[in-house]
């Protein structure tokens, strides 16, 4: 087995888990309930060990890294957090039908990752700009508050949804979802949780500029849409707690802001071009 | 105070400002990341034509991030934080210094969490043992006794309401670095060749000279590459010399690994290969040994010795002028010249009538150094550590209280045990801990759920 075997599996099972949870949702399958539970814990496990195994094969390789260095092993490490984060709220709101609007973005993340040509995925040597600790640390801290903007935004549609199916009749497939309020608030705290860490993200980044280039911030790109990122964020929270904004309102930001990110981390990459060029690889 | 507020007042203390401001900067920083920044005047009219151009330069798009009206953006925001801190703190530290034994009984019954006891005995007898029950479930509480009754008060984290402004404060105080940096700092660029020295770097942007005080020397700089071709390592070698304190050392760095004397910090950021060679000779008959450092196609001689030695070719292997191979050109006065090509960094035995050499050529390399000095940069990393603090406690802590009031009934022999709480954040989270607490006193026999 390597690392990529794995990784591949990993595609699948969170294929599999999202298409499980769709069903508990969809079809109101809540047999399916517990598979699904544990297809997600098993697909984190092998994407657990698929990360650990690339880090022992670039050593094998003679180049030792840790896999957070390039836009394939981001991505894999993207699904990842996003797992995990849902797993814990799974955990701890006992609810699974948060899965259907969850689970496909870690889908997403490993099959934009394993079938998309843009970038290689191979094991690569790290330019010397990119040997240091303060990038490891960069990468998990933006990408664990990613994961929660990820899950933010797929309840933010989630609470659409239930909004506006409650206004035109209580169909029973919609009676399924959590209530409006509920869900509002499972909004509020991921988007506290991954405000948290996008700050800690840029923190974290500009310190490693800092001591790559001796300039914590240039404004370039890359640095310019985490700040725009930040600002929607920050704004969106504080029109909750200083304005009492809520519901729809939230919601919609939550997706607004996950655009942001999306494009602060494939846009700029793609589409713009700067320091952090290293993704296009 | 109220009354006398202006509207301008109320109009930077507001939360809407707040908004607008952090919206319009997150739209108008969006320019400055489709539109490239810093270029020379002719790269906007070549790529947006004249008059488009011309708006630029007027708004300073091309450096619009140090631009009057994005400055004036952050002075802004900046107020905006100032104002609304002051306006709002002084309520919000009467929150935390506030004297909650104070409380008025009427309050107390209408607070969110609530639940009346009762139980039989004196009002301060009742509240000793309430108040140790109380500390038994992690509420250490304060009393006071009055002929009306006892009330025991407790509070968790009354600090924690503090967080927002620690947030808040943290991000003047990044501003306040940033300022530090720009005004008593610079940013500049040096290349040193191998085996000479500076004393001046100059500043990235105007290029003017900016004297170090001391000198640096670069003793060597060297590429390492992956077997893929693709470089590995960025060293260089320097030795500082600063003879007012009569210091001499020296340092190896890589990039992420920089040289730092005296607040200015060396970067190692780019190297320019240079027309010149270190040559090394050793004469393998008596072992004598000789360095050189030659440019390229000239004949040098080593003196006393009757050889002569050149580099006539090479071949370089980028566009930069790294050099691949050399053709060199040697001889010891002895039949024919040798002539041949040769690796560089590689060693080659020549062979005369008169004896063996051994010949080795290193290309000689400039390192260039970014040169930073930044005496902003702990304010900033202080800002960002307040400010991770301040999130985690304006996020996940609560200013949690809890009173408990014990009063005479009119008319009984009984009193009346009044448990009640509140909590700023996280509701849900105290009415559990609050539950706890009901059940603990509820446990002890002295006390009856009503
Ligand atoms: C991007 C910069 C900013 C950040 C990161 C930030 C952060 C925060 C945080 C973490 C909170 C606490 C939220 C909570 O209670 O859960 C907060 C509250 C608040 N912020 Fe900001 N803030 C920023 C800019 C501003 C500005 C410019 C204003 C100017 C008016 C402002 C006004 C307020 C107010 C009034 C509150 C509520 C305070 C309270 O509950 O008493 N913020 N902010």
């Amino acid at each position: 087995m390597n690392s990529s075997q794995l990784l591949g599996i990993t595609t699948f099972a969170y294929l599999l888990s999202a298409i499980l949870y769709i069903a508990i949702f969809v079809f109101r399958a809540n047999r399916l309930g517990l598979f699904a539970t544990l297809t997600t814990v098993g697909a984190f496990l092998v994407n657990t060990v698929g990360i650990g195994l690339r880090w022992q094969e670039s050593y094998q390789a003679g180049i030792g890294y840790a896999p957070l260095s390039n836009m394939y092993e981001s991505l894999v490490f993207f699904a990842w957090a996003i797992a995990i984060f849902y797993l814990g709220l799974e955990w701890k709101y006992k609810n699974r039908i948060l899965g259907a609007f969850s689970m496909p973005f870690a889908y997403l993340s490993m099959a934009y990752a394993s079938f998309s040509s843009q970038f290689g995925k191979e094991i690569k040597p790290l330019v010397p700009a990119l040997q240091s600790n303060w990038l490891i640390a960069h990468v998990i801290t933006c990408f664990v508050g990613y994961a929660a903007f990820a899950v933010a935004c797929g309840l933010g549609f989630m609470y659409l949804l239930k909004d506006r199916k409650t206004k035109q009749a209580s169909g029973s497939l919609i009676a399924s979802l959590p209530e409006l309020k509920v869900i509002d608030d499972i909004i509020h705290k991921t988007l506290v949780f991954g405000f948290l860490w996008l700050t800690a993200g840029i923190i974290t980044g500009a310190v490693w500029a800092n001591s790559a280039w001796g300039t914590y911030w240039s404004w370039d790109p890359k640095e310019t849409w985490s700040l725009i990122t930040w600002f929607v964020y920050a704004a969106t929270l504080h029109a909750r707690f200083t304005r009492g904004w809520g519901g729809r309102r939230i919601a919609w930001l939550s997706i607004i802001g996950f655009f942001s990110v999306i494009f602060t981390y494939y846009g700029v990459n793609f589409l713009l071009s700067g320091l952090h060029s290293y993704g296009g690889g | 105070m109220k009354n006398t507020e202006s509207t301008a007042w109320r109009f930077f203390a507001s939360v809407k400002l707040a908004l607008f401001t952090l919206l319009i900067l997150a739209t108008t920083s969006i320019i400055g990341t489709l539109i490239p920044q810093g270029k020379p005047p002719e790269f906007y009219i070549e790529a947006f034509g004249p008059r488009t151009a011309m708006i630029f330069q007027m708004l300073d798009v091309p450096n619009m991030y140090s631009s009057w009206w994005f400055i004036a953006l952050l002075l802004l925001f900046s107020n905006n934080l100032i104002v609304c801190t002051i306006d709002r703190l002084p309520n919000v530290w009467q929150m935390v210094v506030l004297n909650n034994l104070d409380t008025d009984p009427e309050r107390l019954e209408k607070m969110p969490h609530r639940q009346v006891l009762h139980a039989r005995g004196d009002t301060a007898a009742l509240a000793e043992i309430a108040g140790g029950l109380m500390a038994k479930n992690g509420w250490k509480p304060q009393s006071e006794n009055n002929p009306a009754g006892s009330l025991l008060f407790s509070q968790k984290n009354a600090w924690s309401r503090l967080g927002v402004y620690a947030v808040h404060l943290s991000i003047l105080i990044i501003f306040v670095g940033a300022i530090i940096g720009l005004a008593l700092g610079f940013k500049a660029f040096v290349m040193i060749p191998e085996g000479e020295a500076t004393d001046t770097v100059y500043e990235s942007g105007s290029s003017k000279p900016i004297p170090l005080g001391f000198t640096v020397h670069c003793d060597e700089f060297n590429v390492s590459y992956y077997d893929n071709g693709s470089p590995k390592e960025y060293l260089s070698v320097l030795t500082v010399k600063d003879p007012p304190s009569n210091k001499t050392f020296t340092r190896t760095i890589v990039v992420n690994d920089p040289l730092n004397f005296k607040g200015i910090t060396f970067y190692q950021s780019s190297y320019e290969p240079m027309r010149g060679f270190h040559i090394s000779i050793t004469n393998k008959a008596d072992n004598t040994r000789q360095n050189f450092r030659i440019p390229f196609g000239e004949k040098i001689p080593w003196p006393g010795t009757g050889i002569e030695f050149g580099v006539i070719n090479q071949q370089t292997r980028s566009r930069m002028g790294d050099v691949a191979k050399i053709k060199v050109w040697f001889s010891d006065g002895q039949g024919e010249p040798s002539i041949f090509w040769l690796d560089n960094n590689a060693t080659e035995t020549i062979t005369s009538p008169a004896g063996s050499y051994e010949f080795k050529a290193r290309q000689v390399y400039a390192t260039g150094l970014q040169v930073a000095k930044d005496p902003g940069v702990w304010t900033v990393y202080a800002g960002c550590t307040l400010m991770l603090i301040g999130l985690y406690v304006a996020f996940f802590l609560s200013h949690r209280r809890v009173w408990v009031y014990i009063s005479k009934e009119e008319n009984t022999d009984r009193c009346r045990i009044l448990i009640c709480g509140t909590s700023n954040k996280n509701k849900i989270a105290f009415e559990k801990e609050f539950a706890a607490l009901v059940e603990c006193l509820t446990h002890d026999s002295t006390f009856q759920n009503a």
